[in-house]
């Protein structure tokens, strides 16, 4: 069953010299019980997407588009009804685990306070559960970790205090922004595990953002690749990350160390770098960069298509495609 | 105990520095061209002891309870101030309580509507009143609301006909309150509202444009994001959130509208006939009463430190990071 369906978003955030365009017309969907990967280069809009599905913008932000969610536009949701949205039908894990939690309150009154608004829960009730949360994404000593603060503990920690915050309303789609880059290896496969748990028993649909393909191949059932603002190319995870079409996903996959590489393939960095928002080039935004470019790349903005049953591709040249 | 030796020192080097002599300013024009009486005079006083030993004295004294006797009505000192001290403190209590919720409040108003007309408005408010001075607003408010509209009394603690309630703590409202005297309550609150909101209007001003800047300044923050992220409505944000986190700049900006109240009352306090220490600084100031210059100032002092103190108190109990370091 799809649970969200994001039509041709578009957000352009104000800056000192007028408004510059991030995210140009992307579209998805994500199924129940589905975890939706996102990756691509720092920069490519894959953050601002998000916000913009929550409306957690900054000011100014010009959003386009629609994402349904429900049988409702979450673009276009009321104060009212998106409060009552946030946090209880789709929640959030933010990239930066150092700055996401208030410095003054109680971890304790971070897991609570939002059970207690959406759930009218009872103090006990929203206590019971948060222990239960903190247990669950391994904080050791969960009882005493109820009572501190953000700045007691490390890094990691406050990420996965962050998730359990994210869980604790029960939400049925969780968007995470690189909810384990500042991870151990072994407390990441702990997370992973449990929101694999979570979309298998309760249909949990994960929306996850992350640079790393291991994580991808090792719990993302599709991935969407992002460059400047668009999605490229998008499928199962496995034939995507084994069988590249776009030459953009290749470069990325070659560029990253990852146990799905074929032997011998050596690591590549991708040559330049990517655009800025303000200065994207005319036509497909990977031209200059790309080894299989022709004078017919720089003329139009290529769009997503299907190419096979399940996977699309924004590249008409397609060079690495099935012989 | 080292700070209040400090500020004996220094009250007791700057009411020594001032240029005049208290036995001209306290003496009668006959008196001043005998002799015999101006040494006597200042024999009274110790005046004629080096200025070591006097401090020796003043010192020894004070740590026995004892600020000297007033120049100018040979009372006590220490009597003098428990007479004015409680007037100055209904006043300045009720100035700061009004100064801090009016002007928190429309700091927070002026930064969630920022940039709007609201914003604007505001911005003009809070600059009139710090900018406006204490004594031009103070007769603008006794001419409108007193000699135009006669909505509130002119001057003075309460009508002439109304007699104080019993001593208790010499808040007459409190008093009044404590001994069931409504109308002497009423009385009394009504001659504080003008006094004290004049003495408020640069305190509005001041904690309304730091309240906007330092919420401004916490609302971009992720883990307001974070906040609304989860599902918490607006206002919760705003006060829990956003407010608590501005909550120490706020405390700061109190601590200095105490500072402002206690220069304010001097000023609010001779024009409304406010038998308070105000009041009585400015006396003991234009006659050279040096000790009981030196009574104020060490008042003063005294709650200077306190108000610091329990600031740097309020800043632990406001952030976790700083309690526990
Ligand atoms: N508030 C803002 N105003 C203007 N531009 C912004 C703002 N926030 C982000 N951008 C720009 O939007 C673009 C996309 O940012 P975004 O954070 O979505 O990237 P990302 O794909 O999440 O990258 P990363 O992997 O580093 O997190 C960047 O070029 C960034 O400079
Ligand atoms: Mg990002």
């Amino acid at each position: 069953m799809t649970l969200l369906r994001v039509e041709d978003l578009r957000v352009r955030l104000p800056t000192s010299s007028g408004p510059v365009t991030i995210v140009d017309g992307v579209d998805y969907q994500v199924e129940q019980g589905q975890v939706f990967g996102v990756a691509g280069e720092s920069g490519s809009g894959k953050t601002i997407s998000v916000l913009a599905l929550m409306q957690l913008l900054p000011q100014g932000a010009q959003v386009d588009g629609r994402a349904l969610y429900d049988g409702r536009d979450l673009l276009s949701l009321g104060p009212r009804a998106l409060q009552q949205m946030r946090g209880r039908d789709i929640a959030m894990v933010f990239q930066d685990p150092l700055t996401s939690l208030h410095p003054m309150l109680s971890i304790g009154k971070q897991l609570t306070e939002h059970v207690r608004v959406h759930e009218d829960a009872s103090r006990d009730v929203a206590k019971r559960r948060a222990i239960e949360l903190l247990e669950e994404v391994r904080i050791p000593d969960p009882e005493q970790a109820f009572h501190s603060f953000p700045h007691q503990f490390s890094g990691g920690m406050r990420q996965r205090v962050a998730i359990a915050i994210a869980l604790a309303c029960r939400p049925k789609v969780l968007i995470a922004d690189e909810p384990t880059t500042a991870l151990d290896v072994t407390v990441q496969a702990g997370i992973l595990r449990l929101l694999d748990r979570l979309r298998r028993e309760n249909g949990l649909a994960v929306i996850l953002i992350t640079h790393d393909l291991g994580v991808m191949s090792s719990i993302a059932d599709h991935v969407s690749i992002f460059y400047a603002g668009r999605i490229v190319e998008s499928g199962p995870t496995r034939e995507l990350l084994t069988k590249p079409r776009h030459p953009y996903t290749r470069a990325l996959i070659d560029a990253l160390p990852h146990p799905e590489a074929e032997e011998g393939s050596e690591l590549v960095a991708i040559g330049g770098s990517p655009p800025t928002p303000r200065a994207r080039p005319d036509g497909c935004a990977f031209h200059p960069r790309c080894a299989y470019a022709r004078e017919s790349c720089e003329l139009s903005v290529p769009s997503l298509v299907p190419v096979s049953d399940s996977r699309l591709l924004a590249c008409p040249i397609d060079p690495l495609g099935p012989r | 105990m080292l700070l209040g030796v400090g500020i004996t020192f220094v009250a007791f080097c700057l009411t020594n520095i001032v240029p005049g002599d208290p036995a001209a300013a306290n003496l009668g024009q006959r008196a001043i061209e005998d002799p015999a009486a101006v040494a006597a005079f200042r024999h009274h006083y110790g005046l004629d002891k080096p200025l070591p030993e006097q401090y020796g004295i003043y010192l020894w004294h004070i740590v026995h309870g004892d600020l000297g006797q007033s120049e100018q009505n040979h009372d006590a000192v220490t009597h003098d101030l428990g007479q004015f001290i409680p007037a100055t403190a209904e006043l300045a209590l009720l100035s700061i309580f009004v100064a801090v919720v009016v002007g928190v409040g429309l700091g927070v108003i002026a930064a969630v509507r920022r940039n709007k007309l609201t914003d604007h408005v505001l911005r003009v408010v809070s600059l009139g009143g710090v900018s406006m001075p204490t004594f031009w607003i103070a007769l603008v408010g006794l001419y409108v609301f007193f000699f135009r509209l006669n909505w509130l009394p002119g001057t003075g603690r309460l009508d002439p006909v109304v007699s104080p309630p019993p001593h208790l703590t010499g808040l007459f409202t409190v008093d009044a309150l404590a001994a069931g005297q409504w109308s002497t309550f009423w009385n009394a609150f009504q001659h504080l509202v003008l006094p004290s909101l004049v003495l408020a209007a640069s305190n509005i001003g001041l904690l309304t444009r730091y309240t906007r800047s330092a919420v401004l300044e916490v609302i971009s923050n992720d883990y307001v994001r974070s906040a609304r992220a989860k599902g918490m409505p607006g206002h919760t944000v705003i006060l829990r959130h956003v407010l608590r986190a501005a909550l120490p700049t706020v405390i700061t900006v109190i601590g200095l509208a105490f500072a402002n109240v206690m220069t304010g009352a001097v000023l609010v306090e001779n024009i409304f006939s406010w038998p308070g220490i105000g009041q009585y600084a400015y006396r003991s100031a234009t006659t050279l009463d040096l000790p009981a210059i030196m009574g104020v100032s060490l008042f003063v002092a005294v709650v200077y430190i306190t108000v610091n103190f329990i600031v740097d108190v309020l800043y632990g109990v406001i952030d976790p990071r700083i309690r526990l370091a």
